[in-house]
C-alpha cells in the first residue's frame, strides 16, 4: 500500500472509485454523506463510483479496508489509494486527496 | 470486603504475585521500555486464557503485523495460526499510515469500537489485547478528539465485561509511564516492566505499581522470557512452611555418615561443601551422586566448571565410574558456563530441569561460578529461591562453594550460610612438608554431628576418611599419620608380647600354688587318718572299761557272801 508521490497529475480515464463508511444514521455520517455527494456531484461530473458503507450493517469491513476512524472516505482508484477521515467538511482537504483543483467549488 | 474477581493471567508466578491474576472484567495498562517484553507478556495473557481458562481472546495489534506476530510468538511455543483456526483467538492488525491520510472535519473512532466489537462478538471473547494504543497518536491527527476517544474506549470495554491488557510504551519523560499519560485512563491495575543491561547482563524486572482493590508484591520481580512463555521468579520465599523430612540421604562416604550422626544428610537439605581450590569438593559432590544413583535415585548434577566428559573422567582417576548412571538415566548432567546467560536465566534453567527430571538429589558444582554474573545480593537471591524450590519438592541439594585463598574458611564468598542445613568444610592441613585435606562438620542441623576433623583421602577406591589422629595437640595426617601408625603398632606388639609373657609366668605360679595346696593337703588327710585311729582305740578303750566294771558287779554279786 506504498503511495507514489508525485502520480497522476492527469485525471485517469477510469472513473474514480470511492468508498466511504459511516457509522449508522448519526449526525456526523449524514453530514459526511451530504458533503461527499455534494463534492462527487459538484466535481467529478459523473466519472465516479461511490459506495456508502454502514459500518453498523456490514462490521467484518472495518478490518478489511483497516477502518479506524470515521467518517472515512477511501479512494480505492486510480492510485495511489488515499484516506480522508472526518464529516468532510473541509471540502479543500478532500478535494486535495482525490487530486482535483480547488478552484472549480 | 468481597475479594476483586480476577482473571488468572496463567504467567508463571505473576498470578502469585497478583494474588490470582488481573482484575476480571477491567483493563490492566502494561508499560515499560521498547524490548521490555511487554507485547509477549500481553500474547501469554491471551493464549493462556484460550489455551487454559477457556476465555477466547482478541490481538490488536499497532505495531506489528499478525503475520510477524505469529512468528514473533511462535518461539515461545505459542501457535497462534491453530487457535486462530479454532476461534480461541482474533488477531486484528491496526494500519494506521498518516502519509495516505487526511483529515477534513470532526472525527471519531467509531470504526475502532466496530471493528473491535466485531472481533469480540464473533469468537466470544473474554479477554482484549491492545498493543501497542499509543501508535494512534502518530497515525492520526488531532490529539484531543483521540484522548477523549481513548476515554470513550476505555468505558466501552468496561462494559463490554472484557478484561483488557494495553500496552504502553515509557516515553523520554522519566516522570509518565507511557508517552501519551495512558496511565490516566486505565486506573485499575497498571504493570511496569522493565530490561536493563548491568555489568552486561541484562535482567528483566516487573512491577505492579497499582492494582486498585487487591493486595500486591510492590517489589520489582525478575522475570525470563524463555522457550515456553514469560517467568516470573517463584515468589516461593514468602513463606517457610514446607514440610521436613526426617528421612536420612547417605553421603556416600563411610566415615561421613558416621560424622553425621551415622546416617548421612537429612532428606530435602541443603548442604554445602566449601574450601579452597583443590581439597575434593567435586569429588565428594560426585561420590554423593555416584552413591545414590547405586541406591536407584536420580540425579541432576549442575556443572559451571567442567564439561560431563571431563567429571567423568577425572571421578574415574578416584574409582567412580559415573558412565553406567549417565546410561541409566539416573544422573544428568547440565554443564554450562555461568557467563554464558545471566542469574534470572540460570535460575529458570535449573528449574526447568528439576522439573523436567524430577531429581533426588541436585549438585551445584560450585555455587562462586555465579557470582561472575550478578551481584552478591542478587545471586543470594538466586540462592534462595533454589534453596526453596528444593525444599518444598523434598529434593536435597549439594552445593559446592571455593573460598578465596587466605580467606576465612568460614566465610564463603556468598554469604548463603543461613540457607545452608549442613555444611562441611574441606580444608588443608600442612604438616611434615605435605599437603593433606581434612574435612569437619561445620554445622549440622537437627542431627548430632562430629566435631572432629577428619582426614579426607581421595583413593582410587574413592574418598575414604580416616579416623584423625591427635599427638601433642595436632591432627595428623599423610605421612606423619603413617608414622604414627606404625610407631603405635610396633608398641601395640610389645605390649601383646609382654602381656602373653606375663601371662605365662603367672600360669606357671598358678601351678606352684596349685601343687603346693595339694601337698598340704595329702598331709592333713594323712594326719586325720592317724588322729582317727587313735580316737577309735581311745573309745574302744572306754567302752572295754565300763564293760569290765559292770562284769565286776555281777561277779560280785554270784559269789557267796
Amino acid at each position: 500500500m506504498s503511495s507514489h508521490p508525485g502520480a497522476g497529475h492527469t485525471p485517469a480515464p477510469d472513473p474514480m472509485l470511492l468508498r466511504l463508511f459511516v457509522a449508522g444514521q448519526t449526525t456526523r455520517s449524514l453530514t459526511a454523506v451530504a458533503n461527499v455527494q455534494r463534492i462527487c456531484a459538484h466535481d467529478l461530473g459523473g466519472r465516479y463510483q461511490l459506495e456508502v458503507i454502514d459500518l453498523y450493517q456490514q462490521p467484518h469491513r472495518a478490518q478489511g479496508e483497516q477502518i479506524i476512524a470515521l467518517p472515512a472516505l477511501i479512494k480505492r482508484l486510480p492510485p495511489p489509494m488515499r484516506m480522508v477521515i472526518g464529516d468532510m467538511s473541509d471540502t479543500r482537504r478532500v478535494l486535495d486527496i482525490l487530486n482535483l483543483p480547488a478552484h472549480t467549488v | 470486603m468481597a475479594q476483586l474477581p480476577k482473571a488468572k493471567t496463567g504467567i508463571q508466578g505473576l498470578d502469585e504475585l497478583t494474588g490470582g491474576g488481573l482484575p476480571l472484567g477491567r483493563s490492566t495498562l502494561v508499560c515499560g521500555g521498547a524490548g521490555c517484553g511487554k507485547t509477549l507478556l500481553a500474547m501469554e495473557f491471551l493464549v493462556r486464557g484460550a489455551t487454559h481458562y477457556g476465555e477466547p481472546g482478541v490481538f490488536m495489534a499497532f505495531e506489528e503485523t499478525g503475520q510477524d506476530l505469529t512468528e514473533n510468538v511462535a518461539s515461545l511455543g505459542f501457535d497462534l495460526a491453530k487457535l486462530v483456526s479454532q476461534r480461541q483467538l482474533a488477531l486484528d492488525y491496526v494500519q494506521v499510515n498518516r502519509s495516505e491520510l487526511e483529515q477534513s472535519g470532526e472525527y471519531d473512532l467509531e470504526g475502532l469500537f466496530i471493528r473491535l466489537g466485531h472481533a469480540i462478538d464473533s469468537i466470544g471473547a473474554k479477554r482484549v489485547v491492545l498493543d501497542t494504543l499509543e501508535t494512534l497518536f502518530s497515525g492520526l491527527p488531532n490529539s484531543a478528539i483521540l484522548r477523549a476517544e481513548l476515554r470513550r474506549l476505555f468505558r466501552w470495554l468496561k462494559d463490554k465485561g472484557v478484561t483488557t491488557v494495553i500496552t504502553g510504551e515509557r516515553g523520554s519523560d522519566p516522570e509518565a509511564l507511557t508517552r501519551q499519560g495512558l496511565e490516566e485512563y486505565v486506573s485499575d491495575c497498571v504493570i511496569v516492566l522493565d530490561h536493563r543491561v548491568a555489568d552486561m547482563v541484562s535482567s528483566r524486572r516487573l512491577r505492579v505499581v497499582k492494582y486498585r482493590g487487591s493486595t500486591h508484591g510492590t517489589n520489582e520481580y525478575p522475570f525470563l522470557i524463555s522457550t515456553d512463555g514469560i517467568s516470573l521468579l517463584p515468589v516461593t520465599s514468602l513463606s517457610l512452611e514446607h514440610a521436613v523430612s526426617a528421612e536420612r540421604i547417605p553421603s556416600g562416604v563411610a566415615g561421613l555418615d558416621a560424622m553425621l550422626g551415622g546416617e548421612g544428610f537429612f532428606r530435602g537439605s541443603s548442604v554445602l561443601v566449601s574450601g579452597t581450590a583443590g581439597t575434593g569438593k567435586s569429588s565428594l559432590a560426585a561420590q554423593f551422586a555416584s552413591a545414590a544413583c547405586a541406591r536407584g535415585q536420580r540425579v541432576l548434577y549442575f556443572a559451571f566448571e567442567e564439561s560431563t566428559s571431563q567429571i567423568v573422567r577425572n571421578m574415574a582417576s578416584i574409582g567412580l565410574d559415573l558412565v553406567p548412571a549417565v546410561a541409566q538415566g539416573l544422573l544428568k548432567f547440565h554443564a554450562s558456563r555461568p557467563t554464558l546467560t545471566g542469574l534470572e536465566m540460570h535460575l529458570s534453567i535449573m528449574l526447568k530441569e528439576i522439573a523436567a527430571f524430577a531429581p533426588d538429589i541436585m549438585v551445584v558444582d560450585p555455587l562462586n561460578s555465579f557470582v561472575a554474573v550478578g551481584n552478591e545480593n542478587d545471586v543470594k537471591m538466586m540462592l534462595l529461591r533454589l534453596v526453596d524450590t528444593l525444599k518444598y519438592q523434598q529434593i536435597t541439594g549439594l552445593f559446592t562453594s571455593l573460598t578465596a585463598g587466605g580467606a576465612s574458611l568460614e566465610q564463603t564468598d556468598i554469604a548463603i550460610s543461613s540457607l545452608i542445613d549442613t555444611w562441611l568444610l574441606v580444608r588443608d592441613l600442612e604438616n611434615a612438608g605435605e599437603r593433606n585435606r581434612g574435612l569437619y562438620v561445620l554445622k549440622s542441623r537437627g542431627m548430632a554431628h562430629s566435631n572432629q576433623i577428619r582426614e579426607f583421602a581421595l583413593t582410587n577406591q574413592g574418598i575414604v576418611l580416616r579416623d584423625a589422629y591427635l599427638g601433642g595437640g595436632d591432627v595428623l595426617t599423610g605421612s606423619a599419620r603413617v608414622i604414627q601408625e606404625s610407631k603405635e603398632e610396633s608398641l601395640r606388639l610389645r605390649l601383646t608380647q609382654e602381656a602373653s609373657h606375663k601371662q605365662a609366668g603367672l600360669a606357671a605360679k598358678q601351678a606352684a600354688v596349685q601343687a603346693q595346696i595339694e601337698a598340704i593337703r595329702a598331709e592333713f588327710a594323712a594326719l586325720e587318718t592317724v588322729a582317727q585311729i587313735e580316737i577309735d582305740q581311745a573309745l574302744a578303750e572306754a567302752r572295754r572299761l565300763a564293760q569290765d566294771r559292770a562284769e565286776m558287779a555281777v561277779r560280785r554279786m554270784e559269789a557267796p557272801l
